[in-house]
């Protein structure tokens, strides 16, 4: 287990080093490059701009500044955020809360529909429900997500009234229930592609389940069958879904970008457009490789995980 | 008494591979619909009296069906129709576009990767992780803003983020497929690496390859309405499916069809690449079934 840990760990380290490498070139591809905060302003002249670069270090070979670069942002020094000179990690830090929240919520509406789905779908496997669940999930997936909010919002808010149309909660309320209110269209948009991939994947891990010989056994035994269904079959079904969480994940967080546009969600996704807009490079390098390193980490977890619940994974 | 010989049928693969695909309806209404879309998009404004770009300030969102606008006129007194089709023509081109390229990136990255192995294969297929762990919009995103938005750079950047899983299927071939007799024997002719590689080895992979590009279209159409619907991909007055919804929001309580024409179309066509790419599948390669 150590060493299956430990090699996977390298691993990790080995991509989080590509990672940075790609993003430092992204860097060098701006505009201007890291100068473009000072290119943009007509006040620099061509001195000033040679003596910042020689005073920024930037005159020195690529792989020493990539090293450089690369070792700052261990250390924790991401730049400073153009607008407002703040650090770019505590500027993340500040926008993560929303996202992270809209992100767990809808997670969990995604499991929960997402496992019920499947699972009846593989039971009754070719019914109709079996049918209209797999068309449905497809569509899902098809659906550009910030057009079903946009239709959400044009249902729920602008005809019903039901649901407010944006933004976290009501300036000067501050109690749950307003904070809920505010997270459930969001929250409902960002879990549909979700729930039609849990569903699709437990779906096809449950049809492997329930055709081991463990599962026979248990019938010939006589077990009642929802005991057989959850007792034995979910519990085991449920092991590969942890991989399909890791895996999700940065679909998850694209998807969090979009649905924070629609909804004016005050989180990183819409941190990042804003940045966009401004061209705070600085921020939306942040962002891009906060993201991404949120991602391996992800995985990583999800890998280990795996080989914690499912013994046979170390070998390999 | 002899027993008749039971009449057995016996199908060309090709043939077979049909009639496993005429079996799966919801791929050929896709296959259907894609067409039309294609046809609607090519010819279709050649027979609306509107230009897509014709401003008309006088006649401002008109409903759907109200005189000669199908589907009304948007907030310039556009012909909404009009923009959809050539609209059409923008995000359908890219999306197939964008499938071309990356699907050459691909195959070139996942046949070096899966012939030669070793060094080379870990390297190139490392950097394929790399690039995954980046979110496909977050790095879309960036690199739209960093450079200058249109037709040719958005569709390169597209590109640029969905060639990895193409990568992946094409080496996991590649690396089964060389230890096959036929490439033992190509071997042992004295073919060169190159010829083995794109003459032998990544044909006999195409199945699973077509059905990532047909999937790897369905991405490309939606990653396009994603980027230009936040305003870094196709710019106006020229119209795409994504940035007709730009300014949908907007006027979501006055003039809700100006959301939901462009919307359905992108939904549509996604929904009949998926569903393509789903048929294909199940009849190209019975055996690789992945939810």
């Amino acid at each position: 287990m150590a060493r299956y840990v430990a090699n996977r760990l390298m691993q990790a380290v080995m991509l989080l080093v590509i990672v940075s490498a790609l993003g430092f070139a992204i860097l060098h591809l701006a505009p201007g490059g890291p100068l473009s905060q000072f290119a943009v302003s007509s006040q620099m002249t061509q001195e000033d701009l040679d003596r910042v670069t020689k005073q920024l270090g930037l005159d020195r070979p690529l792989p020493i500044q990539y090293l450089d670069w690369f070792g700052r942002m261990l250390r924790g020094d991401w730049g400073r955020s153009y607008r407002d000179g703040e650090a770019v990690l505590s500027v993340i830090g500040s926008h993560l809360g929303a996202t992270l929240e809209l992100m767990a919520t809808a997670t969990v509406i995604a499991i929960l529909l997402g496992c019920w789905i499947g699972v009846l779908g593989a039971v009754r496997r070719y019914s109709l429900f079996d049918s209209l669940a797999t068309v449905g999930a497809m569509i899902a997936l098809s659906i550009p997500t910030f057009w079903f909010g946009l239709v959400t919002i044009y249902l729920f808010s602008v005809n019903l009234g039901w649901l407010p149309s944006g933004n976290r909660q009501t300036i000067g309320d501050g109690s749950l229930l307003d904070l809920l209110h505010h997270l459930i269209a969001p929250a409902m948009v960002l879990a549909l592609v979700e729930t039609a991939i849990w569903g699709r994947f437990m779906r096809s891990s449950m049809l492997e389940v329930i055709n081991q010989d463990y599962i026979r056994t248990a019938r010939a035994k006589g077990m009642p069958e929802w005991r057989i269904l959850t007792l034995h079959a979910l519990r085991n079904a449920l092991l590969p879904m942890i991989t399909v969480a890791g895996l999700q994940f940065p679909t998850l967080l694209g998807g969090a970008l979009v649905t924070e546009t629609v909804f004016t969600w005050p989180g990183m996704g819409r941190l990042f457009l804003d940045s966009i807009g401004y061209r705070d490079y600085p921020v939306v390098m942040g962002i891009l490789m906060f993201s991404a390193t949120m991602v391996l980490i992800g995985s990583l977890l999800a890998d280990i995980l795996y080989a914690v619940v499912d013994p046979r994974i170390r070998v390999g | 008494m002899s027993t008749a010989a039971l009449p057995t049928v016996h199908l060309a693969p090709g043939q077979a591979a049909w009639q496993r695909f005429r079996r799966h309806r919801l791929a050929f209404a896709g296959a259907v619909t894609i067409v039309v879309l294609v046809l609607g998009s090519a010819f279709g404004p050649y027979l609306l009296p509107f230009d897509d770009t014709f401003i008309d300030v006088m006649k401002r969102f008109a409903p759907p069906l109200s005189g000669a606008h199908i589907l009304g006129t948007d907030e310039l007194g556009r012909d909404v129709l009009a923009r959809l089709m050539m609209g059409g023509r923008v995000s359908l081109s890219i999306g197939i576009v964008a499938m071309v390229i990356a699907m050459a990136v691909g195959i070139l990255v996942g046949a070096f990767a899966g012939f030669y192995g070793g060094v080379l294969g870990a390297v190139l297929m490392r950097l394929v992780d790399a690039v995954l762990c980046f979110p496909t919009i977050f790095l879309l995103l960036a690199l739209a803003a960093l450079t200058e938005p249109g037709f040719v750079t958005i569709t390169l950047l597209i590109a640029a983020t969905a060639w990895m899983s193409v990568a992946r299927v094409v080496e996991a071939q590649v690396r089964s497929l060389r230890e096959r007799e036929f490439a033992i024997a190509a071997v042992a002719f004295g073919s060169s690496n190159l010829r083995i590689m794109f003459r032998e080895l990544v044909p006999n992979a195409m199945a699973p390859i077509v059905v990532a590009a047909t999937l790897n279209v369905a991405k490309a159409i939606l990653l396009e309405s994603y980027v230009s619907y936040l305003g870094y991909g196709i710019q106006p007055p020229a119209a795409s499916w994504g940035n007709m919804l730009n300014n949908a929001q907007i006027y979501l309580t006055s003039a809700p069809w100006l959301a939901i024409a462009p919307g359905i179309a992108i939904t549509l066509a996604v929904t009949s690449f998926n569903f393509l790419g789903d048929g294909l599948r199940d009849a190209l390669d019975p055996r690789m079934n992945i939810p």
